[in-house]
């Protein structure tokens, strides 16, 4: 595959080494000076200097013949023009954009530039991951498809510890799929009973986590009264 | 008309002084607090004053945005230092709040062009600059009678 990674940051340039161990034809473009000459020493003939935010740079570059574009520089407006254009004028076929300010992710999909990356969101990911009581955790995000699918511990402050599933009004749009219970997953049944430190997976539409957070989470005032 | 300008160097807040006297409301976002003093150039009275407004912000915040009148703008202009800020903003005023009038300042010629033909309004001061001096030349050209390579045209 021939791949233009755009920023020859530390993301940039890690990038570069490790798809050029893959074999892969890489051009890293870089438009700080003294950045290219530091990173021109290892990659030599892989990086070029310019502002890829112009579109003759990309040319020279060979971006009418690219795979794929990554832009990783530390400006999210250079990111996301360089991937529109990479895709809506060069028509590369798969693009990658780093988002640098989580805030600006929603402008990276009004100008459909997809899938976008961001550090900050992935870190926040693993943190909801590794505190439990964060509560709910996201195991798949499907935005294209509109699909999520979370994680809940049930504590024993849970409004539906003791409940039959068969009688929890769950939130429309969502749906349990499974329970892990000492280890061992099952998909659970009306007759189910909830325990506490149940793990129980829903599938639900995106935006609806504050209705289950609601079902499934510590009764309001915490006197565990479901 | 309701005019937001994002970007208040020496084009925007130009522009921002004249369609305020034209009389149309005007609101001007900038990241820079200091760039309120150079809509002041000029007039008698303060900015706000002559009901101007000013919101310290960039165009890519969502709250600096709403804040500033995005909502009820009748035209957006882009006029920040960042050609990519730029294209980048004058497409959420088109995509997101739908403002009947968007305007990007594009300074590179290429860019420019290639945003023009994908349906923004795009204004471009290097082309204009480029297209003003060829004029020049070829104009002066003509008046000394001297051909391209400056050799002097047969009578």
């Amino acid at each position: 595959m021939y791949i233009i990674v755009v920023g020859a940051g530390k993301v940039g340039w890690n990038l570069a080494r490790e798809l050029l161990e893959k074999n892969h034809e890489v051009t890293v473009i870089e438009s700080d000076r003294r950045r290219y000459l530091t990173v021109e020493q290892e990659l030599e003939h892989n990086v070029s200097y310019g502002d890829a935010s112009e579109l003759w740079v990309l040319e020279r570059a060979g971006i009418q013949r690219a795979d794929m574009v990554i832009a990783v520089t530390g400006d999210d407006e250079d990111n996301m023009l360089i991937c529109q254009v990479a895709r809506e004028k060069y028509n590369v076929e798969r693009i990658i954009a780093r988002v640098n300010n989580p805030r600006n992710r929603e402008h990276f999909d009004l100008l459909g530039v997809k899938p976008s990356v961001s550090a900050t969101d992935l870190i926040l990911r693993l943190l909801e991951h590794e505190v439990p009581e964060y509560g709910l955790v996201h195991l798949l995000d499907l935005q294209e498809e509109q699909l999520e699918i979370i994680e809940m511990l049930l504590g024993k402050e849970s409004r539906v510890t003791g409940r039959r599933v068969g009688d929890l009004s769950m939130p429309e749009g969502s749906l349990l799929i499974s329970v892990l219970r000492g280890g061992k997953g099952f998909v659970p049944g009306p007759e189910t009973v909830l325990e506490e430190g149940d793990e129980v997976l829903a599938v639900l539409d995106p935006g609806r986590e504050d209705d289950l957070k609601e079902l499934f989470g510590p009764a309001a005032g915490g006197n565990g009264a479901g | 008309m309701f005019i937001l300008i994002v970007g208040c160097g020496r084009v925007g807040s130009s522009v921002a002084r004249t369609m305020l006297q034209e009389g149309h409301d005007v609101s001007c976002l900038d990241e820079d607090p200091e760039s309120h003093a150079r809509l002041e150039v000029g007039l008698e009275k303060g900015w706000e004053d002559l009901g101007g407004q000013f919101t310290v912000g960039t165009g890519l915040e969502t709250d600096a945005l709403i804040a500033a009148g995005i909502e009820k703008a009748d035209a957006f202009i882009a006029s920040t230092d960042g050609d990519n800020t730029n294209i980048v903003i004058a497409q959420i005023a088109q995509r997101r709040y739908h403002v009947p009038t968007v305007i990007a300042r594009i300074l590179d010629p290429l860019r420019a062009e290639w945003y023009r033909r994908q349906g923004l309004h795009t204004i471009c001061p290097t082309r204009v600059a480029i297209d003003m001096l060829e004029n020049a030349v070829r104009e002066g050209a003509q008046r000394d009678g001297g051909q391209p390579d400056g050799s002097v045209e047969a009578a």
